[in-house]
């Protein structure tokens, strides 16, 4: 004997982005903070020690953040031109940045002025950097020339004159205190080891080079130019692992969240993306109002900050973590309720009842249990289950379809309920997966209520506009129908004229899965 | 002498019965299935015995009321038989002589049954006659005593009943009740008004009577019960009426005591009325299909209900289900055709409505039942109901594929369902679910077998009356937190020329898929999806088509609705041979190169076994069955059986089943008829006289005969182009144009055509027989032979405009016409 078997109700995949870990995880950001910059923001860079301030260099100024205030709680405004690129030092305690007046200055980050002034550029300065002695800045100018500087005495320890372009971009290795790279805009980056005179690799990347970055370990070098974002393996001599197409404009800044697992990229296209680095796939991006510039990550991905072209720095916070406090409170039963009894062991003599499992079934289904489809549609066409599950209004009147009862539970309505039918009906006939049934519905209804038509205002209306949605639908269908035909020509073109006979079926190939796409 | 028939397989025809017999703790249930009566433990739920000894159909059985561990039992073979059922012995036998349609054994009358018999002389009218059983010694008893109790009876056992203390017997028929006093002698008729009431027509269906009142409840087939009271006056009789039911009421039963009236009807519920009033009624729903029979067990504990779908229910005292005998479930028709699981080697078919049986044959069991449609069943007339139509099991069974469509013809409401085999839980649980995955019905449907690669080169292809085949994929899910790792999907939808397309087939290996359509077999390469070659002969549409096996894999063979039975070369691309002969069922061995056609031709199915690679049949047998065979299925045998014949080589390693469209499962035995019935033989003989297998004929008679034999075998296997010149032509008129070559290649094969050759004609006509005639005519023959292959091998190929090999061909053919020369030069020493 078989139990009630209840209503399949056809669940639908939702289609577009799917919900994972990742998606939740960068969701959780609180509605981000707009500061307008003086000029566009070329450099953000997070403190390394708590409470993780963070550099914002744009224009002439560099500005100190704290983590939640939205005013700077420091300027660095000694520039007479454009600064560039103010890093923190391993400790937090200095701020080194460049200039577009040739010179690179040295800040302690409670002081006003510069403790050092290094002079060596000729032109101006877009990179600077500590190698991670803390005893060394690494610097790269417009005069194609990469530099390294001893702090304590300001002078110049070593230059290399290797790229044929602009220098824009590099960074240090945290391993070896000896080892830095430079981007330049002649399309490569190169491998410089301060104990010796010339570049130990040049990795060819193809386009101007805009940002690079070192993977923690050291192992992996990414870097970013163009429309690509390529992955090297250092310790393979500079062998190309990946790359990565995402942007659609010139990708302007890397970062790498803390844990180290997610790369980010930054791009002109006003997007973020962020990739795993297992696998080097998009897990998630975000959407920007303006070309990014700069972009930085706080430390336990607390903050995200974005510079951008227009000067506006984009501070998103991240939200705190749900505290599940309130739902633990509700006062449960005792531990011991629920055991009860349930240790007890059966003797053989025993005679063992057992409990009947008490299944439980939605309301219309009991309805549908015993023959009542009128209430049974009812109970399916009440405002929560008819707006945000019509999948299962839709599968009760397919059911009742099913036993021929659909006509009779569809008569006999007031004013009231047949606009609320033909409400339902109008609004989703033309969702693909309900239309079979809603068409049927659609006839049924119009067949029992013609007779009436005309005596109530609001069901003609309700009429008129189920008329108007199926004919937008056809017309719809209509434009799909020439556009198939279009891409079926297209594809006839490129099919070549020996085998045409055999193409000719799988150009229709092509379009039928089209179309059953389409249809569910 | 072995002669192989379609046994019937024991499946509970029409179980009538006595209930289960009053020995607490141990109660048997015993029912009639077919022309046995089997004897079933209700605690165990063991079948613990098999009474055969009747000839026909048994059609009722009673305990004897004096000795509860003996059972009387009536047959249509016109006799009665007392068995003693726990040792499954017959004790005697009693000759009637007509054929006995119900039985009635009663406490009252020691010495005598009654019987429902045929009126001698009239059809369709029934009387109710006692028989005398008399006393002797020996087994064999007569039992010719007649008398006539009651005239115009109706022929169901359940028309008739006995009263209280067995003091009158009441029968009903049509819209009349007669009730009988054996006392009084006296015979009431009541009868209920002709014109039809509003609620249809109220003829009668069933009779009981209350056991300790004076009371006689009838069932109606427009669905209500009456209760009579006060019927020893003609005209002082009331009735009241209980109605609930909406259909006909099939079976009635009293509990012991008479204050429960049981009541079921197609509804597939048990009513339970208490004391006799409309109001208290308590329901047993969804009992799975109509109920034919009611019956309550001596001692009032148990009630078995018996379903039209061959199944037994025994229901509590209290209106709870307790358990199930099910065997093969009839199902109202077989859709999904024999399918066999490859993982229990069980026979998979359509069961209850929307469910698929797993039918084991060795047991004779239900293993289970898959819900596949998983909505609720409503018996309802002319409702649409959804039913499952196709069914494809993947090489290892690990996946399922089912088609389920609605009645409706317009707009089937198609599904297509793959299920997978999960070993944790040990059933099939749903996958993917596709909805309207054609937009017209679903004609067939394969996976690509393919072992070695194991299960993510599986491929599904269904073909549609929408004029395209599609090729579903399995897609694997990159996210590792998705629910299930897999889904299917299209992959590849193709048609030719707008034609319906009717069948698929994948090879072997997997690398080729044949797909017909309506008259033209194309075949695919299953990698690229790139038609390879068509096939057609017209005209008629194709029916069935398959690939060879093993070393046959290079045929494809097709069956035409004109009755043609082709044979294509892949190789070559030519039709290799083809022979006239209306095939119903095409199926191959899984397990060996053979494929077993059933032809249907003038009221008889015929069984021609063969293999591709030879255009005559291993074995014939004409006449299998009278009925038309529906469905055929090869079950591989567990161990290869020792087979001594010759003629049964080819079951050696797999069984042959049939399904009759009388919903009869048949089997092909290869044991003698002595051999079957030795053991406690559960299969029965169909027929005792066949003819010579023409097969055995052909093999022992002389060439000279063979004109005669030709006629014997009715339209015999003929080998293409047997008549010289004319089929060349009629080849090239028939096959459709787009099919042919350029006209510049046929030019110089009509031509050929129109040309004489002499010495062709004797030669063609032995072509077929020559090879199978012993040695001693072989230095004539096989030049003959040799020409003959000429002409067939050149000229398909020619026809085809493959002309590559033909050169090496010809001298390879000299070279073995020099051979033979030299050898029959040496014979004649």
């Amino acid at each position: 004997m078989a139990a009630y078997k209840p209503v399949v109700v056809q669940a639908c995949p939702k289609l577009g982005e799917r919900i994972t870990q990742d998606t939740l995880y960068w969701r959780g950001y609180k509605t981000p903070v707009q500061i307008k910059e003086f000029g566009a923001v070329n450099k953000i860079d997070f403190s390394p020690v708590p409470p993780y301030n963070y550099a914002v260099t744009a224009s002439s100024r560099i500005h100190i953040y704290g983590r939640y205030s939205h005013e700077p709680i420091k300027t660095f405004s000694r520039f007479r031109d454009a600064a560039y690129c103010a890093t923190y030092r391993d400790d937090g305690r200095l701020l080194v940045a460049g200039s577009e007046d040739r010179s690179i200055s040295l800040f302690d980050v409670s002081g006003k002025a510069p403790l050092r002034q290094f002079e060596g550029h000729t032109k101006p300065v877009h990179l600077v950097g500590f190698l991670s002695d803390k005893y060394r800045i690494f610097s790269g100018g417009d005069d194609y020339s990469s530099k390294l500087w001893d702090i304590p005495s300001a002078t110049e320890i070593i230059s290399y004159s290797e790229h044929t372009d602009y220098v824009r971009c590099g960074c240090a290795s945290k391993v070896n205190a000896d080892v830095f790279i430079t981007g330049s805009y002649d399309h490569t980056v190169k491998l410089f080891d301060a104990r010796t005179k010339s570049s130990v690799m040049t990795i060819e990347h193809g386009h101007p080079v805009e940002s690079v970055l070192l993977f923690p370990s050291g192992g992996l070098l990414v870097s970013a130019g163009g429309r690509y974002v390529k992955v090297w393996d250092v310790l393979k001599g500079g062998q190309l692992l990946v790359s990565l197409k995402n942007h659609h404009k010139t990708v302007t800044c890397l970062c790498l969240n803390s844990s180290g697992q997610r790369l980010l990229s930054g791009s002109l296209d006003r997007h973020v993306k962020i990739y795993s680095t297992t696998s080097y796939k998009v897990v998630h991006s975000f959407n920007y109002a303006t070309s990014i510039l700069s972009l930085a990550l706080s430390p336990e991905d607390e903050t995200i900050v974005v510079g951008m072209t227009n000067g506006v720095l984009n501070v998103k916070h991240r939200k705190p973590e749900e505290k599940n406090e309130s739902s633990q409170k509700k006062r449960q039963p005792a531990y011991r309720t629920y055991v009860k009894g349930k240790s007890y062991m059966p003797k053989q003599e025993d005679f063992c009842v057992s409990k009947p499992v008490k299944r439980v079934l939605r309301k219309y289904d009991k309805l549908l249990r015993s023959f009542q489809s009128s209430k049974a549609l009812d109970a399916v066409l009440e405002p929560p289950i008819m707006l945000h599950t019509p999948e299962v209004t839709v599968a009760v009147m397919q059911e009742l379809h099913r036993r021929g009862t659909l006509r009779s539970a569809l008569a006999g309505r007031d004013e009231k309920q047949v606009n609320l039918l033909l409400t339902f009906v109008a609004r989703r006939v033309i969702e693909p997966r309900f239309t079979p049934v809603l068409v049927i519905v659609a006839d049924m209804i119009t067949d029992i209520y013609q007779p009436v038509v005309g005596q109530s205002a609001i069901v003609d209306k309700q009429f008129l506009k189920l008329q108007q949605a199926i004919g937008k639908e056809i017309d719809y269908q209509e434009e799909l129908l020439e556009v198939l035909g279009m891409m079926d020509t297209l594809f006839a073109t490129f099919i070549k004229k020996s085998d045409m006979c055999l193409e000719e079926n799988k150009s229709n190939g092509v379009t039928e899965i089209i179309e059953t796409n389409r249809n569910y | 002498r072995r002669c192989p028939r379609g046994l019937r397989l024991p499946r509970g025809a029409r179980a009538s019965w006595a209930g289960v017999t009053a020995f607490p703790p141990r109660r048997y249930l015993l029912y009639a299935s077919g022309d046995f009566v089997k004897v079933h433990s209700v605690n165990t739920e063991e079948t613990l015995g098999l009474l055969c000894g009747h000839a026909d159909l048994v059609t009722d059985i009673q305990l004897n009321p004096h000795n509860h561990m003996q059972l009387y039992s009536s047959s249509l073979d016109g006799t009665i038989k007392l068995w003693d059922f726990m040792d499954g012995i017959p004790i005697k036998t009693f000759t009637v002589g007509s054929k006995l349609l119900a039985l009635y054994a009663l406490a009252s009358a020691e010495d005598s049954v009654f019987v429902v018999i045929p009126k001698k002389g009239e059809r369709d009218t029934f009387q109710l006659v006692s028989v005398k059983l008399t006393k002797g010694a020996g087994q064999d008893l007569e039992g010719k005593e007649l008398s006539v109790v009651l005239d115009g009876v109706g022929a169901s056992p359940k028309q008739i009943a006995f009263g209280r203390e067995d003091s009158y017997v009441v029968s009903v028929k049509d819209v009349n009740l007669q009730v009988y006093f054996f006392k009084q002698k006296l015979l009431n008729r009541f009868s209920l008004s002709t014109a039809k009431t509003k609620g249809g027509d109220n003829r009668f269906s069933c009779v009981v009577c209350h056991p300790k009142e004076d009371c006689i409840a009838t069932g109606h087939a427009d669905g209500k019960i009456r209760l009579w009271r006060n019927f020893h006056h003609k005209k002082a009789y009331t009735y009241s009426a209980l109605h609930w039911h909406h259909d006909i009421v099939m079976d009635l039963a009293y509990s012991l005591e008479g204050t429960r009236l049981l009541s079921g009807g197609v509804e597939s519920v048990l009513v339970q009325w208490h004391n006799e009033s409309s109001c208290q009624k308590d329901f047993l729903p969804r009992l799975g299909s109509p109920i034919e029979c009611i019956s309550m067990s001596s001692d009032g504990v148990l009630c078995c209900t018996l379903h039209t779908d061959n199944r037994i229910t025994i229901i509590n005292s209290n209106l709870r289900f307790s358990r199930s005998i099910q065997g093969l479930i009839k199902s109202r028709d077989v859709k999904t055709g024999l399918v066999v699981d490859p993982r229990t080697k069980a026979l998979v078919l359509n069961g209850e409505p929307g469910h698929l049986q797993f039918y084991s044959l060795q047991s004779d069991q239900q293993l289970f039942s898959l819900d596949i449609v998983q909505r609720q069943y409503i018996h309802q007339a002319g409702l649409k109901q959804s039913d499952l139509v196709k069914v494809a099991f993947s090489a290892r069974g690990s996946w399922l594929a089912t088609v389920e469509e609605s009645e409706e013809v317009a707009d089937p409401e198609l599904q297509l369902k793959l299920w997978f085999y999960s070993e944790e839980t040990q059933s099939f649980a749903l996958n993917t679910r596709i909805n309207i995955p054609h937009d017209n019905h679903i004609t067939d449907m394969c996976f690509r077998d393919m072992d070695e690669l194991g299960d993510d080169s599986l491929i599904l292809v269904t073909t549609g009356r929408d004029c395209v085949f599609k090729v579903w994929v399995m897609v694997g899910d990159s996210d590792p937190e998705a629910h299930q790792s897999v889904s299917w999907s299209c992959d590849f939808v193709g048609s030719y020329h707008n034609y319906q397309a009717t069948n698929c087939c994948f090879s072997e290996d997997g690398s080729l898929l044949a797909v017909s359509f309506e008259e033209t077999v194309t075949v695919w390469d299953s990698l690229t999806w790139d038609l390879k070659c068509t096939f057609c002969h017209p005209p008629g549409n194709i029916r069935n088509i398959c690939f060879g096996r093993l070393t046959c894999s290079k045929y494809l063979i097709g069956a035409t609705d004109y009755g043609f039975l082709c044979c294509w070369n892949l190789l070559t691309c030519a039709l290799e041979w083809s022979a006239h002969l209306n095939v119903v069922v095409l199926q191959p061995d899984p397990l060996s190169e053979h494929i077993a056609a059933v032809s249907w031709l003038s009221k008889e199915s015929s069984l021609f076994v063969f293999k591709p690679s030879e255009p005559w049949p291993v074995y014939i047998q004409r006449n299998l069955c009278k009925e038309k065979i529906l469905l055929a299925a090869f079950v591989p045998r567990d161990e290869p059986e020792m087979i001594n014949s010759e003629k049964y080589l080819w079951l050696r390693k797999s069984q042959l089943f049939f399904l009759t469209d009388t919903q009869e499962l048949m089997t092909l035995s290869t044991k003698s008829l002595e051999e079957r019935l030795t053991p406690s033989s559960k299969q029965l003989a169909v027929e005792e006289s066949l003819p010579v297998t023409p097969f055995s004929v052909l093999l022992g008679k002389h060439r000279r005969q063979q004109a005669q034999e030709d006629t014997d075998l009715g339209k015999p296997v003929v080998h293409n182009r047997q008549e010289q010149a004319s089929p060349a032509v009629k080849e090239l008129l028939h096959t459709p144009a787009h099919v042919l070559p350029s006209a510049s290649f046929l030019c110089t094969i009509f031509i050929n055509s129109l040309l004489i050759s002499k010495e062709n004609k004797s030669a063609e006509e032995v072509a077929d027989e020559v090879e199978m005639e012993s040695e001693k005519a072989e230095d004539e023959s096989d030049e003959e032979d040799v020409t003959a292959m000429e002409q067939e091998d050149t000229s398909p190929m020619e026809l085809l405009g493959e002309m590559t090999c033909k050169l090496s061909k010809s001298q390879e053919k000299e070279l073995r016409k020099i051979r033979k020369m030299d050898y029959s030069w040496l014979s004649a020493f």
